[in-house]
């Protein structure tokens, strides 16, 4: 039962991060029916083939391949150094960004197109003003 | 339509100005180029005025407040770090046009200190370290690893473009740094995001520079002899990409814009004496080499080890400094650029001068996306 206002919820850290009632959180990207460019921010028309309402709604893969990485050092105040801040392509299409977890940050640790699976987890114990707290994704070797 | 020059072009020294107002800097770079070209503010038929972080803030008819209020049309423009190059491209286009003889450019900016971009929105968390990272450091190291990825680019040789262009920047005054700095200094650096040491990231300064551009007909009135003609000018936007923008892209967007350039100047890479490229991170540089077709795919690393890119070289690159040594204010990169390209074609750069240079490009880009391309040349 909740009790109103004091109740915080689980929140989804990006839009493209599903929460569903009953299942697995999971990824949706949209792609185009007309060309197959995939997209994983919110948008409604082709920016590839310039196509009008042709992005249809589908699942991203769970898994997918390094395509590059900096390990950062110093960030903005309060951020929690060092980390991998990694890009990866998704098998079956789209590349989406976050941190490399389960892997020493240094170079000697990571291999371009390493295969990394995508999971949940807690957005590093964060939570926003009303205190929600955020369901956010993290890559680990595969 | 008439060709369009460069009459009169300068920078202020690049530096740190905490007592100095926007439009007061904006104003000097002005009155300089102003007197570069030995007219005066009455002479002028148009101000086109780049500046970031007052976008909104009317810079341009602010300056016009310091140096004479004429009551000409003023365009203020904001292209990230394309500002200043937009803002000549903008002045050019009004001589090209036909539309006005004789305009003035300006690019001006104030930088605080520290590191460009936030932890993120006002709405929910912070992104940052969590979903990886935004800030521009290791978004432009992850774009030089891609590099290192394709074709085996090290981390020395990004470290080798800050020794270079550090060394350079000895010879240039209106530098904010004349320090050089050994290999050695460049990679015990802090490392901020790797393979970008603290070296390696662009100096946060202030600046300003300001360029007379005009039509043919005016330049053979006003005196040609050190005039600089605008062989090309091109402006991109990011083409479609599948990984952008989740990552960055500025090689697509600096290869239109080079294509684009290339083609209206009616030369090659190959024709160029000298380059003054986007050099915001050591990283960028070397990727720009194979953007700007300085040299064949996956061949940036040799070009580097081999000092081809030096002064002396077959094709120097940042001889002013860059923006790694020079410093970057973001609204005054671009037109800064055209300034060192101008100032070898006129054979004025003093220690670091190219010798005999005839075609020298200029090169910004600024994320979001925006590249910005000029190519000079000296009249025969």
């Amino acid at each position: 039962m909740s009790n109103s206002s004091d109740q915080a919820e689980i929140l989804p850290v990006v839009s493209f991060l599903k929460i569903p009632d009953v299942g697995e959180p999971y990824l949706e990207g949209l792609r185009c029916t007309e060309c197959g460019a995939v997209f994983t921010k919110p948008q409604k028309h082709c920016a590839s083939c310039f196509s009008r309402d042709s992005l249809q709604p589908f699942k991203l893969g769970n898994s997918g391949k390094l395509h590059t990485y900096s390990i950062v050092h110093r960030s903005f105040p309060g951020i929690k150094v060092p980390f991998i801040s990694a890009y990866v392509d998704l098998d079956g299409g789209g590349t989406i960004s976050g941190n490399l977890i389960k892997v020493e940050p240094t170079p000697e640790a990571i291999e371009f197109n390493m295969p990394v699976n995508v999971v949940f987890d807690d957005a590093l114990g964060r939570k926003d003003r009303q205190g929600n707290s955020y369901l956010s994704y993290f890559f680990e070797p595969a | 339509m008439s060709d369009v020059y460069v009459l009169g072009i300068d920078m202020i020294k690049f530096g740190r100005y905490p007592n100095k107002t926007v439009p007061q800097l904006g104003a000097e770079a002005v009155n300089m180029a102003l007197d570069d070209a030995g007219v005066t503010m009455s002479d002028i038929e148009g101000l086109y005025c780049g500046n970031f972080y007052q976008a909104s803030g009317m810079v341009g008819q602010r300056i016009l407040q310091e140096v004479g209020q004429s009551g000409i049309p003023v365009v203020n423009v904001a292209n990230a770090c394309a500002t200043g190059a937009t803002a000549f491209r903008e002045a050019w286009m009004a001589v090209k046009a036909g539309v006005c003889d004789i305009v003035l450019a300006v690019g001006v900016e104030q930088m605080g200190k520290g590191m460009l971009g936030s932890t993120g929105g006002k709405k929910g968390i912070s992104k940052e370290g969590l979903l990886g990272s935004a800030s521009m450091p290791a978004t432009f190291a992850a774009i030089g690893q891609e590099h290192a990825s394709k074709h085996g680019t090290t981390y020395e040789q990004f470290a080798k473009v800050s020794v270079k262009n550090h060394k350079n920047s000895t010879m240039n005054p209106k530098a904010m740094y004349q320090k050089e700095a050994s290999l050695d200094e460049v990679m015990s650096s802090e490392m901020i995001a790797y393979p970008n040491t603290k070296l390696m990231c662009s100096v946060n300064v202030d600046g300003a520079a300001a360029a007379v551009l005009v039509s043919e007909s005016k330049a053979k009135e006003l005196g040609m002899t050190r005039a600089v003609r605008v062989a090309a000018s091109a402006l991109a936007s990011d083409p479609y990409q599948s990984r952008n923008p989740t990552l960055a892209d500025i090689n697509a967007c600096t290869r239109l814009a080079a294509k684009t350039a290339y083609d209206m100047a009616g030369i090659s890479a190959d024709d160029l004496d000298l380059v003054e490229l986007h050099d915001c991170f050591a990283t960028a540089e070397l990727v720009h080499y194979e953007n700007l077709g300085l040299c064949q795919e996956g061949e940036a690393g040799r070009l580097i080890d081999e000092g081809e890119t030096e002064l002396g070289g077959r094709i120097p690159v940042n001889v002013s400094g860059g923006l790694l040594s020079k410093g970057h204010p973001i609204g005054a990169t671009g037109i800064a650029n055209i300034y060192e390209v101008c100032t070898h074609l006129r054979g004025e750069a003093g220690e670091r001068q190219v010798e005999n240079a005839r075609y020298g490009l200029a090169h910004v880009i600024g994320l979001g996306t925006s590249c910005g391309i000029h190519i000079l040349e000296k009249p025969l």
